[in-house]
């Protein structure tokens, strides 16, 4: 206050009234500006101000218009402050703002005249702090992982021993001679690498470029395409690593028709393309030994299973010949396999005369037992004469009878038909009558002829076999009263009996006996 | 059966694996097992084969225009 009044009291030596002063002339000495002098003013002041700045926010609203310049706010929870990044800037950014993030941005404030508005102009913009840098990592995780993209069906197996090996890398640096250092120990391959920048704006892009260049190649041509890739980057930090996060690497390592192991930063390091790799290395060398198996060890192996291959089959072929050598022992002596059926021959061979005179014998007794009965001979004999001369006394009349229906009925027949034909008719039905009359009757006697014949023939089996010529072997025929006595008691009744030996019969009296 | 000629060395070794294993069992006809054996043997030569052609051959591709492969480099490594 009292500064105040000094001031004032300068100015009051001029006027005396005080209280007129700054009643009537209050702004007379301060300048005068018109709008857009002050508005260049405040531009200058502020652009001199605050012409390098960082301001750490939260991107609020982000536009992006055709122009190619990029409109964004960064806030807190109090003010807004609003913020361009030209075209030219925007390209190469790094990192582009997504609204959320936390990010720290460089550049200056500038005014916008048109609208009293204040803004910043952006040079470059960051994620502020590993933080907000994990926090967009996981965004992008979420969004490829609702895509399918880490699904474990996904995942292309290993080939156990590649031919070429695609090296996606820096050609210089202590990852590919890991690499190629334990390929060597290992199992020496054919190696193509891809040299790309492993850090900054470059590396996505590269990488990307790379990973799809190797699919691009034809297998066997003169780049040959590569059965296995490589993606390898040593340790760094998050921001180092960070292009191993892009998507356009996430989707050509998601793209690659050829298997591929990543191989990003430390063990503890996770990168994006970690997901999406069909296999994925803690460290550049441990890629080298996924990729690879042991030369050497393959080699043991090999040998061994030769080994395994010939002692089988010496086994094999050694344990057949000891079975053919012990069944052969065990085969029985041909003699001991004879003796059996010839000692059957030779008892069988015993038994032959002694069964056939067996055999002889019964048949024999068979014979002469059946001779001892003619009476069935004679009964036989007598019924087939009989039948012959019925037959024989049929015939004639039959004949004559059937000659006669014959004629009776041609007689009745031939009545009223044409003489001429009928007389022939008659002629030759005649004739053939005749014919058949003079066979019947051939036939007729022909068949008698043949009985007649068996009858004899018949006569004398009887006459063999009959009792006469049994007579001769020492037996006798007994009759009582001209009959054939056969029991004691038939005898005893006979008046006179009569024994019949083969050469006569002889006549014993009843009174001769005792 | 393929052609041991162009099997890859993880058939040929998966197939020799199976041979030695029937032979080993035993369990095969006479025949057979002599078959067998010498496929074993042509499988055993082909997984050698395989294996004598580690051969290191390094290079370094070079980049034309846009990106594209246009030949090969030694690693100047």
């Amino acid at each position: 206050m009292e500064v105040f009044i000094t001031a004032a009291a300068g100015v009051g030596q001029k006027r005396t009234d005080l209280s007129d002063l700054f009643e009537d002339e209050p702004s007379d000495n301060t300048p005068e500006f018109s709008v857009s002098e002050i508005s260049g003013a405040v531009k200058k002041a502020i652009e001199g101000g605050f012409s390098h700045v960082r301001v750490r926010g939260e991107v609020g609203r982000v536009s992006r218009p055709a122009s190619g310049h990029i409109y964004m706010d960064l806030k807190d929870d109090r003010a807004v402050l609003a913020g361009v990044i030209w075209k030219g800037r925007a390209q190469g950014l790094a990192h582009r703002p997504e609204e959320g993030m936390e990010v720290v941005a460089t550049g200056k404030l500038t005014t916008f005249p048109g609208q009293s508005k204040y803004q910043m102009i952006i040079e470059d913009i960051a994620p502020a702090g590993a933080g907000a840098l994990m926090a967009m990592l996981e965004k992008r995780k979420a969004a490829l992982a609702a895509e399918g993209l880490f699904a474990p069906e996904r995942k292309k197996e290993l080939p156990y021993l590649p031919e070429i090996i695609g090296v996606v890398t820096s050609p210089s640096g202590a990852v590919i001679r890991d690499i190629l250092h334990r390929l060597r120990d290992r199992f020496p391959r054919k190696v193509l690498v891809w040299p790309v920048a492993v850090q900054g704006q470059k590396c996505a892009p590269e990488v990307a470029a790379a990973i799809d260049g190797f699919n691009q190649l034809t297998p066997g041509g003169a780049l040959p395409r590569p059965d296995l890739l490589i993606v390898a980057r040593g340790g760094g930090s998050l921001e180092d690593l960070w292009g191993f996060n892009e998507e356009i690497v996430a989707l050509a390592a998601a793209a690659s028709d050829i298997p591929l192991i990543s191989a990003v930063g430390h063990e503890t390091d996770t990168t994006l393309i970690d997901f999406v790799s069909d296999m994925r290395a803690p460290t550049p060398t441990a890629a080298a030994e996924l990729a690879v198996p042991v030369r050497l060890e393959l080699l043991a192996w090999t040998d061994q299973q030769g080994a395994r291959l010939s002692r089988a089959l010496t086994t094999g072929l050694g344990q057949r010949g000891q079975r053919v050598r012990d069944l052969g022992r065990a085969l029985p002596q041909v003699d001991a396999l004879v003796e059996g059926p010839r000692q059957r021959l030779d008892y069988l061979g015993e038994r032959l005369p002694t069964a056939l005179r067996g055999a002889a014998a019964k048949k024999r007794l068979q014979m002469s037992e059946a001779a001892l009965r003619p009476g069935i001979l004679s009964r036989r004999l007598a019924e087939y004469r009989r039948r012959l001369d019925g037959l024989a006394d049929r015939l004639g009349p039959a004949l004559k009878r059937r000659t006669r229906d014959g004629r009776t009925a041609l007689e009745q027949t031939s009545r009223g038909l044409r003489a001429q034909v009928l007389h022939d008719r008659v002629t030759r039905q005649s004739e053939r009558f005749e014919t058949m009359l003079r066979r019947l009757s051939d036939r007729a006697s022909r068949q008698q002829a043949e009985r007649l014949s068996r009858l004899e023939a018949l006569d004398r089996l009887r006459e063999t076999l009959g009792y006469v010529e049994t007579l001769k072997r020492g037996y006798a025929v007994v009759r009582g009263d001209g009959a054939v006595v056969t029991t004691q008691v038939a005898a005893e009744q006979a008046k006179a009996l009569e024994i019949e030996f083969s050469d006569g019969r002889l006549a014993v009296g009843k009174d001769a006996r005792p | 059966m393929s052609d041991v000629e162009k099997m890859s060395f993880e058939d040929a070794i998966k197939e020799l694996e199976t041979v030695v294993g029937q032979l080993e069992r035993g369990d095969v006809a006479l025949d057979e097992s002599i078959a067998l054996y010498e496929r074993g043997a042509a499988l055993k030569a082909r997984c050698e084969a395989k294996l004598k052609e580690a051969e290191e051959k390094v290079a370094k591709i070079t980049l034309g225009e846009g990106g594209v492969p246009a030949g090969t480099a030694p690693l100047d490594d």
